[in-house]
């Protein structure tokens, strides 16, 4: 504490002190602010290719900002987790997913090809043919894989939590998943840091 | 004019984060008040860069567009 923290003259009248008072809370105020270090809580539920990429990219970035991050993979999202990351995605009923080719000449790759639900349903391997486009595409656009960003978050010394209940449900054991996991725990342990955290996300 | 930068890294056909990964990844590699010349093509990088700069701390001492690809000099702190 310095002394400007203690003495309060007396011949300071009230609007005097007023005043000494708002510019040390404005100036404690800025001291605290630059000293705090943000904080992202995610908590990340979907285990395809597609929402695969904002919970490792939100964690990444913010990792790369300097702020303290925590992931709390549940449920599907446990699959990001995994040594051999196998994504996939579904068009089926995503009527937003545009559906485009990758390769070809320029008009081929402007048709948004509508395929019906009937169809994306009915052909073996419709599935494994979308995720090979998306994973092209990607390719193609210098988006990073999804293998790059989770070892971009690990570098950061984002903190990866799993689901103990997700893997006793899904018959999973623990060696199927990279060694980085920080904890296997439940919703009782993240959400206190969950609480303290500046942002938090559920994707 | 600003003199050369120290080291490069060049970004160019790496989309959102990637060019900002790499840029923490170099500059952590970096000494205080080295400076590091990165070039990109991300359109999303002009804003991003000054993001991370001003949030970490480095000093973005410029930046500019030119026919698509991007050039930010940046000081490590």
């Amino acid at each position: 504490m310095g002394v400007a923290d203690k003495i309060t003259p007396p011949t300071l009248d009230q609007s005097q002190f007023d005043q000494w008072f708002d510019q040390r809370f404005e100036a404690r105020m800025a001291e605290r602010e630059a000293a705090h270090v943000p904080s992202l809580s995610i908590i990340a539920t979907k285990g395809t290719l597609d929402w695969a990429y904002p919970p490792f990219i939100l964690a990444s970035t913010a990792g790369a900002l300097g702020w303290d991050v925590s992931v709390f993979f549940t449920f599907y999202g446990l699959e990001l987790l995994k040594k051999d990351l196998h994504l996939e995605i579904s068009p089926l009923g995503n009527p937003s997913m545009p559906m485009k080719m990758p390769f070809g000449p320029q008009w081929l790759k402007d048709i948004n090809w509508k395929v019906p639900n009937v169809v994306m349903a009915g052909v073996p391997g419709f599935e494994k043919m979308a995720t090979g486009l998306m994973a092209q595409t990607v390719k193609n656009k210098g988006v990073a894989t999804i293998d790059e960003l989770r070892s971009a978050c690990i570098e950061a010394d984002a903190k990866l939590f799993a689901c103990q209940m997700t893997v006793d449900l899904f018959g999973y054991s623990q060696d199927e998943f990279i060694p980085e996991i920080e904890g296997w725990i439940g919703a009782a342990s993240f959400l206190p840091t969950a609480q303290k955290s500046d942002v938090c996300l559920f994707i | 004019m600003n003199a050369p930068a120290t080291h490069s890294l060049d970004a160019r056909g790496l989309n959102c984060p990637l060019p900002i990964l790499r840029t923490k990844k170099a500059l952590s590699e970096l000494g205080t008040g080295d400076t590091l010349a990165v070039i990109s093509t991300d359109p999303g990088s002009l804003k991003d860069m000054q993001a991370f700069c001003k949030q970490t701390g480095h000093d973005l001492i410029s930046s500019s567009s030119n026919q698509g690809e991007f050039e930010f000099l940046i000081r490590k702190a």
